[in-house]
């Protein structure tokens, strides 16, 4: 492996990451927002951005700590949001497996929907990488990913203000994991599993704590490993 | 909201390292070692058994409308996934569908 291969795929990384850029930026903004006018003090909402870097489950947790739920409720159900990233950790151990723990540890603080997904696709597609052309890449999607996300609820945090629920800014991120997921829907196994997803988190979506997600996204997994068993 | 600034920096820190763990779960126990090839046909499937249904909801039921279904954002919905899955691009998908948002929002005034 030379240098030189591992610094294209670095860039090929940040290519992909680049136009998530329009969806970090909001989400960190009105993460910054909302944290600040629940009454959170800067460094807390910094902390909370720099620390947990997931926003789904900062949002989950901002919204029981408004509601002043006990301290172990909010940390179990934040948690429980997050729970989808020990199935990303499972699915790139494959990939990155073999790196020495201290690069797997620092690979793990980016593992996020964005570098997982993107990565995934790309390690699918071209299945002759190295593993460090794999990290290379991986490392690349977060680059223009992680930084603008801290750098931006800073930034929402500092403007305090409410940004117009009108501009639709909400739905970057459902338009951006569609965007992600279309593309890998390559065979009918996938499609199936998808379908699966969709329909059960729908149905199960009375369930407390994000916890009907997971439950649909096992099934789906288990729909769509049997769909390509019989098609094989 | 009436916690201590320690409290609030004990939440902090307890989502921050529980995150991380889970992050590092699998990755970090299991390493180069082999996985069963039952276990690898199973994580094939994780992007696409997750973030349809992490989504679904979100499209059908936006808050920003008070959870009523809303044209705009389910028609955008549809043709990001047109596009991704015909052109097996993301950025083309992203645009597409952002495209879509605003002009039916624009049309529906």
């Amino acid at each position: 492996m030379s240098p030189s291969t591992s610094k294209s795929a670095l860039w090929r990384g940040v290519l992909a990451g680049l136009p998530f850029i329009i969806v970090v930026v909001p989400f960190a903004m009105l993460f910054g927002v909302a944290a600040t006018e629940a009454g959170l003090p800067l460094a807390q909402v910094m902390g909370f951005t720099v620390l947990v870097i997931a926003g789904a489950s900062q949002f989950t947790a901002l919204q029981f700590m408004i509601d002043n739920a006990p301290v172990l409720v909010i940390i179990a159900s934040a948690l429980a949001v997050n729970l989808r990233m020990a199935m990303y950790s499972a699915a790139i151990t494959p990939y990155l497996g073999d790196q020495p723990l201290w690069k797997r540890a620092v690979l793990s603080y980016v593992l996020v929907d964005q570098t997982y997904n993107l990565a995934i696709l790309d390690f699918e597609e071209n299945p002759d990488q190295t593993t460090a052309q794999r990290t290379a890449f991986f490392v690349g999607c977060s680059l223009p990913l992680i930084p603008l996300w801290i750098g931006f609820t800073w930034v929402g945090a500092a403007l305090g203000g409410q940004i117009p629920p009108e501009y639709g800014l909400d739905f970057a991120l459902p338009i951006a994991f569609l965007a992600m997921v279309a593309p890998a829907l390559r065979t009918v196994a996938h499609i199936a599993a998808a379908v699966t997803s969709v329909v059960l988190a729908l149905v199960l979506g009375f369930i407390p704590l994000n916890l009907g997600l997971l439950v649909a996204a096992l099934i789906a997994m288990m729909v769509g490993a049997e769909v390509e068993r019989r098609m094989a | 909201m009436t916690y201590s600034d320690t409290t609030v920096w004990w939440i902090i820190a307890a989502l921050g390292l529980g995150t991380f763990l889970i992050r590092f779960s699998f990755i970090g126990l299991i390493g180069s070692r082999p996985m069963p090839p039952w276990v690898l046909r199973h994580l094939r499937y994780t992007s696409v058994a997750i973030l349809p249904g992490l989504v679904a909801p979100l499209v059908v039921f936006p808050a920003a409308t008070g959870g009523i279904p809303d044209p705009a954002r389910l028609l955008a919905a549809m043709v990001t996934v047109a596009i991704g899955y015909r052109t097996k691009g993301v950025v083309g998908a992203m645009l597409g569908g952002a495209a879509t948002l605003f002009a039916v929002q624009y049309l529906l005034g």
